[in-house]
Parts: structure tokens; sequence; C-alpha cells
């Protein structure tokens, strides 16, 4: 691939080359009829060229995109997308099909006389209106989806989980069995107490710190983040969930997983994925891959953003309780 | 007026010249200058991108100690990306485009001598140079330049700590910054104050043509929200050298606790949209304006829907205004407050879709002269529909969850306000040459630069939509550190080659420009038969513009290809300058 590139720009030089050389006695500067034929010709070209990478992408590069979201809430995210990317599918072939056909239709010549046309209240409310409703009706589904994902009911009763970012890694805090996590605040950041928890704070006492998330299949978790240093994003492509870690405040995010990751893995939009990564992989003498769930930073950090992430493992809920009784308290940790 | 006939040296002529034609080229070959340099830093980091683990010769004369053996550090990488975006947004599509066009073709189109006060012209060149100046020292500092993303967002940029750019690079950045606002609000206030004073008899503002309303607008847009940036960056000064804490509470870094108190980051975040989404329009109206003119004239038709297209520039303006939220859905904002911007937001769709179909209705049953410059225009509605397409899933607050800080941001803006803004640009350039030299550019290498720059644009930027569609973070230095990206390899390889064939072909741009500068044809008065008043100046340039009396205006500027009952053209010939008076019975159009 990188001699394809070197023989790309030798070629571009060298077409770029000739053609300056040319311009010494090449003087034309106005388009001619028959420039007019040339450029409609190649304006046609464009559009199939333009319509096959579309088309292109669309099949070949499905196979690489997020499989289906692996949260509740994320059911209406997919929908959603799917009925706009349709909706903008259809409107992007229909418009450049228009763009580059009048171009080639009414390329022009000195024996035409264009159309004096000026306005027409009538298309002008048609091409208004359409959009409206059109609009409309995305918003109302795209704010119905929303608000379902934002708002978490005091009757939903989430299991409350910290995820504290800092340059450049993840840390996470299970609330206990209180379900209420011990305030934290930069200035007990001691020691081992890298979360900075109040350690006076009787809700305190039971939370747990790991470093890896487990979450139990079917039920609603309440992500509370916190940032120590700089901003970061907790982005969890596959929830179809994001939101910023802030340092001085305490932003938050919820979803209920859906599928564990044994079950995800089995997933068939996952499995052909991570055939596709395996061959590149076995190509290159790597190890094989297997499907995980991640958590990524994604907002600009420093140096090391590119590498900050954390795993995330979906288990039943008998094997989730196993886990997390199996964690140590901070009680008994940070003496 | 009597200033042409006073003697001028070279220093008044060339470099401090108050003369608005000569300022227009002053801006156009710094934005050129500073867009060889962003563009360059785009291929440097799209080469990391491609191939993180190989070494480049180029990667190692150029970044100097930012680099080990050939390969940027993490680092530089994040520098190039900021400054890269600064350089191009301000630079490049704000000062350079707007800059440009509205000084040169605000005085000759509306019929005025020059602009109001040609003094602050020229104040708000040179500060513009100056800020051009500062921002290029701060890529030699030894910390590097500033790196915290072209938002600069603090912490991240307030804290030298967090990142070795933020120290002296960022300083120099948000001086320069502030010199450029200062810049364009001088240049903006001249540009209102002179279309509302100063246009010729019978130039009402419903006579004007289209790249008139929207040059006028963008300056009204300018002026609202640029001085929101700089308090912006007022404050930040003070967070970083004055220990105040507007944006910083409650942090800890490098082993300490920092004393700052009681700030937030969701502050500077509203304060910068507040200007950093107009600001996408301040780039996107001008290139809109130019390529309505450009198209009308060499469809020799009429714009479809003047009054439509007015009111789409108001409307696109005034919502520009009232959606910076929507950069800030996953910010810890109130989801109500998301709801109200995702309302808005896409509500801008509408304004937008009415400009792209009266575009498309103008080359409807036209007799379109396919110059370069109208190639340029065509190609701009052609990327402008793409990318704007995108900003509804974006736009949509359940969708920008997934998708927000992806690729797919990084392929929509760049489609829908960078490639369009530039083909905008150029198409203007190409348009305005004779204009602004007196001599043609060359059609064959017009049409080889607009040939190779959209289809590698399209190269570029539609495959990213998938690799953001497949969650892959913006501002990655390298994408192997997560096994799940492995097959996005080689779609960023061919995407990368496409960047720099595309960026190659801008040299031949570039050589067009200057070699037909000197070599070029000599234009005639009227080269496009266009009907504005520009075409009615003579083509060597003189002060003041019109050798006798500003002429007069006795109609639209879209009076292309009208008959009478008969068919026949009214004034024989297939268009009628603004100057032309109504003939009897003629209607007015």
């Amino acid at each position: 691939m990188l001699a394809l590139f070197y023989i790309f720009i030798a070629v571009a030089i060298g077409v770029s080359f000739w053609q300056i050389t040319r311009i010494m006695n090449f003087r034309s500067v106005i388009a001619t009829d028959e420039d007019n034929e040339k450029q409609a010709k190649y304006s046609l070209a464009f559009l199939a060229f333009l319509y096959a990478m579309m088309i292109y992408c669309l099949i070949a590069m499905n196979v690489i995109m997020l499989p289906e979201a692996a949260s509740v809430e994320g059911e209406h995210d997919d929908n959603l997308f799917n009925i706009t990317f349709w909706l903008i599918g259809i409107v992007q072939f229909g418009m450049q099909f228009l763009i580059f056909f009048f171009t080639y239709k009414y390329r022009g010549n000195k024996n035409n006389k264009a159309l004096f046309y000026a306005d027409s209240h009538k298309l002008e409310l048609i091409w208004t209106t359409i959009p409206a409703v059109t609009i409309v009706l995305l918003i109302g589904y795209g704010l119905w989806a929303w608000n379902n994902i934002m708002y978490v009911g005091d009757d939903e009763n989430p299991i409350v989980i910290e995820v504290y970012s800092q340059q450049f890694r993840w840390d996470a805090r299970y609330a206990g069995e209180d379900n209420q996590l011990g305030l934290g605040n930069v200035n007990f950041i001691k020691g081992i107490n890298t979360m900075g928890v109040d350690m006076s704070d009787p809700s305190a006492q039971d939370d747990k710190q790991v470093t890896e998330l487990y979450l139990p299949k079917g039920k609603k978790i309440l992500f509370k983040f916190r940032s120590q240093d700089v901003l970061h994003s907790a982005y969890m492509p596959h929830f179809r969930a994001q939101m910023n870690c802030v340092p001085g405040m305490v932003t938050q995010f919820a979803f209920t997983p859906k599928y564990t990751t044994a079950e995800m893995r089995q997933n068939s939009e996952v499995v052909a994925k991570t055939d596709g990564i395996n061959k590149i992989r076995r190509a290159k003498g790597e190890d094989p891959y297997e499907f995980d769930y991640v958590l990524l930073c994604n907002k600009i950090c420093g140096a090391s953003h590119y590498n900050m992430q954390m795993k995330i493992t979906v288990v039943e809920e008998e094997e989730y309780n196993k886990w997390l009784s199996e964690q140590k308290t901070l009680a008994q940790v940070i003496k | 007026m009597s200033d042409h006939h006073h003697k001028e040296t070279f220093v008044t002529k060339y470099i401090f010249s108050q003369d608005h034609k000569m300022i227009s080229k002053q801006y156009l070959v710094t934005g050129i200058f500073m867009g060889i340099i962003g563009g360059f830093m785009s291929m440097l980091f799209r080469l990391q991108i491609a191939w993180p683990d190989t070494s480049f010769s180029i990667v190692e004369a150029f970044l100097g100690n930012h680099q080990t053996d050939g390969i940027m550090n993490p680092d530089m990488y994040l520098a190039l990306v900021t400054i890269h975006g600064t350089i191009m947004v301000f630079f490049v599509l704000t000062a350079g485009l707007s800059g440009t066009f509205s000084n040169l073709l605000i005085p000759l189109q509306i019929g005025a001598r020059d602009m109001a006060s040609g003094f602050l012209n020229m104040v708000s060149y040179w500060l513009f140079f100056l800020s051009s100046v500062i921002m290029i020292i701060s890529l030699f500092v030894e910390a590097g330049p500033a790196s915290a993303g072209w938002t600069i967002y603090p912490p991240l940029s307030a804290l030298p700590q967090a990142i070795p750019g933020s120290g002296t690079g960022m300083t120099l950045w948000l001086v320069s910054m502030a010199i450029f606002i200062a810049s364009s609000l001088l240049g903006s206030l001249n540009y209102i104050v002179t279309v509302l004073n100063l246009r010729t008899k019978g130039m009402k503002m419903t006579r004007l043509p289209l790249t008139m309303w929207a040059f006028f607008i963008t300056a009204i847009i300018g002026v609202i929200s640029f001085p929101v940036l700089l308090s912006a960056a007022l404050l930040l000064i003070f967070d970083r050298s004055f220990g105040t804490s507007f944006y910083l509470s409650d942090i800890f870094i490098s082993g300490e606790v920092l004393h700052y108190q009681g700030g937030s980051p969701v502050l500077f975040e509203h304060l910068f949209w507040f200007l950093g989404h107009p600001e996408v329009y301040i780039i996107l109206l001008p290139a809109l304006g130019i390529s309505s003119e450009v198209i009308s004239t060499n469809a020799r038709k009429p714009i479809f829907g003047y009054r439509a297209m007015v009111g789409s520039i108001m409307a696109i303006a005034f919502l520009s205004t009232i959606v910076w939220g929507h950069h800030m859905f996953v910010s810890g904002m109130n989801p109500f407050l998301g709801s109200v911007f995702t309302f808005t937001t896409v509500l801008i769709a509408i304004p937008s879709a009415v400009k792209a179909f009266n575009y498309v209705t103008t080359l409807w049953k036209g007799n379109l002269q396919l110059n370069p410059a109208m190639m340029f225009s065509i190609g701009l509605v052609s990327t402008f529909v793409t990318g704007g397409l995108t900003g509804l899933v974006l736009g949509d607050s359940a969708l920008d969850i997934n998708v927000h800080d992806t690729y797919f941001v990084v392929a929509h803006f760049h489609l829908v306000m960078g490639v369009s803004a530039l083909l905008g640009m150029f198409a203007g350039v190409y348009h305005w040459f004779p204009k602004m030299y007196g001599r043609m550019m060359n059609k064959t290498l017009g049409y080889w630069h607009f040939w190779l720059t959209i289809i590698t644009a399209y190269g570029v930027f539609f495959p990213m939509h998938f690799i953001g569609l497949a969650g892959l973070p913006r501002r990655y230095y390298t994408n192997t550190s997560f096994p799940m990206f492995d097959d996005l390899a080689d779609i960023n390889v061919f995407m990368t080659i496409m960047a720099i064939i595309g960026g190659a072909a801008q040299l031949i741009f570039i050589a067009n420009f200057f070699i037909s500068m000197y070599r070029g044809q000599k234009a005639t008065q009227n080269p496009w038969n266009a009907n504005t008043l520009e075409w009615t100046t003579p083509v060597e340039h003189i002060h003041g513009n019109w050798p006798g009396e500003i002429p007069e205006v006795h109609r639209w500027a879209y009076d292309y290809s009208k008959t009478d009952e008969n068919g026949e053209y009214v004034h024989g010939k297939d268009f009628v300058p603004q100057t032309v008076p109504l003939l009897d019975g003629e209607e007015p159009s």
C-alpha cells in the first residue's frame, strides 16, 4: 500500500508539471461549447462514481460498523438512526442525481436559451413544508427517545456505579449494599485512596473500588462520572452510551445491559466483525481477538488519550452478585 | 473623491494600502499561505493515522524534537490536529474567505468608492497579519504549540501539567486569537456600515446581489458572536495566569491538589460554542453567497427564489445563534436544554433545504457555461447536501450520544463547512480573478484542480462516516490500542492516500494562481457577461473604482436570459447589467 501511495504521488506531480508546462502556450480561459460538452460528460461520470462509492460503502462497510445496541435504551437509538439514515440516504441519492444530471442535461450551447424562471411560490411552499413536516416527526421521535434515555425515575431502583477518570486511566466504584456512594473530592486523595473518597462518610464504608466493570444483565445501571484532572468522556459505544467526565461536578448516564458478553459473542454481526478482524490479525501474526465490551475515552485529554480504556463484562445476575461479594469494601482496604 | 490623483508610494500602494481591492488581495495571499501550512499539517497527521509504526523522513525533517526516528510523538499529533483546525477555521475560511471577498466585492457590487473606513480596513488586515505571525511563531516554542484541540477546552488548555502544549504555546494561541478577533470585528463593522450607508443610487436592499446579502449577514453574526469568544479567551487567560477559577475546580494533577474552586469547564463550552456554532455559518454563508452569484451568471438564468434565498440566509443566521448547545449534548448539561437545542438545531435543516433546492432549480433549464468557477459552485452544492444531511443525525440529541466526537462528526463538518467553503472560495477566486489581477486563470488547470479536489474530498470524507459509525473516536494518535478497530486500518490508508492526492492537487491551483497573475491572458472588462456592478469598472485598478460618476442601478442583478412574449431577449442579449434602465413597458423582475 505504501508503494502504491508513492506511485500516486509521482503521478500527481507528473501530471501537474505536464499541465503547468502547457500553460505557457495555452491561453484559453473561458469555457467554450466544447468544454461544456466535456465537463457535462465528466459530471455524469462523476455521478456514477459517487453512486458507486456510496453503494459500495453502504454494503461493504456494513460489517465494520457497531453491532446492534447491547442496551435496552439503545434500541430506540438504533431505530431512530435507521429511520434517519434511510431518509437522508434517499434524499442524498435524489439530490446528487439532480445536481449532476442537470449539469449534464442543461450544458451550455450557443444555440440554446435559458428559461427565465425566477420564482414560484408553489414550489417554494412545497419544499419548505415537506422538510418541515418530516423534521417535526423526526424531532418528535428523537426527543421522546432522548427523554427516555436521559431521565431516570426513582422507582427504577438503578444500581449506582461511579466511573472515575484521570490521565490516563479509568477506575470504578460500586455503591455497595446501601446503593449510595460515599462523597468524593480531590482533597481526600491520599495513598491508596486514589479516588478521593471521604472515609468519614458512613455511606462510603461499603463502597467497592475496582478497575474493571462487571454489569448484571437486565438491571438498570446508573453511572455517576467524576474526573480528577481534565475533561474525559466515558464512551461505551456498544451500549450507545456516552457522558463527559467533568472536574468539579458529577455527571450521570443510565442504561440497562441487554446481552451478556457471552451472548454478544454469539451475535451474528459481532461474529462477522470479529472474523474480519481476526483475518487481519492472523496475517500480521497477532493473537486472535475476542469480543469484549469496552469503555473508551472520547474527549481529548492528553498524550495517551488514544489508549485510555476499561473492559466491561456483562454477566447474568447471580454471577454478578457472586463477583461483587468477592470484592473488598473500602472500609476493609482503607483504614 | 479625489484620492486617485494623489501620488502613491510603494508602501502606501502595496503594504499599508487603504484601498479595498489591495487589502482583499493581501487577505487572499495571506490566506493561501496559511492554507498551505494548515493543509500540510493534515498530510502529516494523516500519515500517522494510516501508518502509525512507519518512519517517515518528512516527519523527521519537519517535526524536530517532537518526533522519534521519523515517528511523531503523541503530543505533537494533538498539536498538529489543533493547529490544523485553528488555521483552517479562522485564518483560511474566515479571514481568507470573508476577508478577501467581502473586501473586494462589497464596495464594487454596491457601487461605492471604497469601504466606509479605509483606515480601519487596513488596520483590520494588519491585525490579521500580526495574529498569523504569532500563530506561526507558536509552532516553534520548545514545548510545542497549543494541543488541546481547536476548541481548547479547559482544564486541558489551562494546565501545562496536563499537556506540554498548554504552556507558552497556548499563551501565544490565545494572544493570536485575541488579535484575530479584533481584526475580524473591525472588518465586520466596516462591512455592515458600508452596505448600509454607501449603496449607490437605485441600489435598494432588495436589489443587492445575494453575495452582498451573504457577506452583510455574515458580518452581523460575526459582530454578535466573536466578542463572546474574546471574553471566553480572556477568562481563560485569567485562569491560566492570574489564579482565578472561572473554568477550573477540584483538580488533582501531578501529585497535588490545585487551588481552583468553584469554576466549571461547561461554562467555557457554552461561551466557546456561542461563537463556535455561528462560526460555521460565518464560514459557510459567504461561500453560499459566492456560489449563488457564480451559478446564476454561468447558468445564464436568474437565481431561483431570490427572496427565499435572502430569507433563508436570515433564518440560518438567526437560528445559528441559538443552537450552540448541540455541541454539548453529553457535556453534563441539563437534558432539558438538550431537548431545546435539538429542536432549534434541526430547524436549520429547513432553510438549508430551501437553499439547496433553489440551487438545483436554478440549474434546471439553464444554459450552463461550465467554467471552472461554475464547476466549483456545483461541487459546493453537492458537498453541502452530502454534509448537511448527516447534520440530521448529529443534531438529534438521542443519536448524537453515540456519534459525538467520533469520526462521523469529522466527516460531517469537513464536508459541510470545510470542503464546501473551500470549493466556494475557489469558485470565487476563479470567477473574480480577472477583477483582482486583470488577467484570467487557465481553465484546463482549473478543471484538473476541480475534479481532483472533489474526487479526493469525497474519497477522504465519505468513508470517514463509516469508521465513525464503527465507534472510532477522533483525535486518537493511533487506533492500534483497540483490536476492535483493526478492521479500519485499510480504510484509513485509503483516506490518507486520497488526502495526499487532494493536497497535491492544490499545487495545481497555486501554480495556476501565481503564473496567471503574471502571464495569464489579459482580461476583458466583463469576461463572464455578468450583471453586477463590479464588471462596469475598468480592468486596471484605480483608487475610487469608477473613473467618473458611480453608475446608477435600475434593476436587480439577475436579469439573465430575460425574454419578451415572442421569446426574444429584451435587450438583445442574454444578460442585462444592473446599470441598464428599464425599457418602456418592461416589467421589473
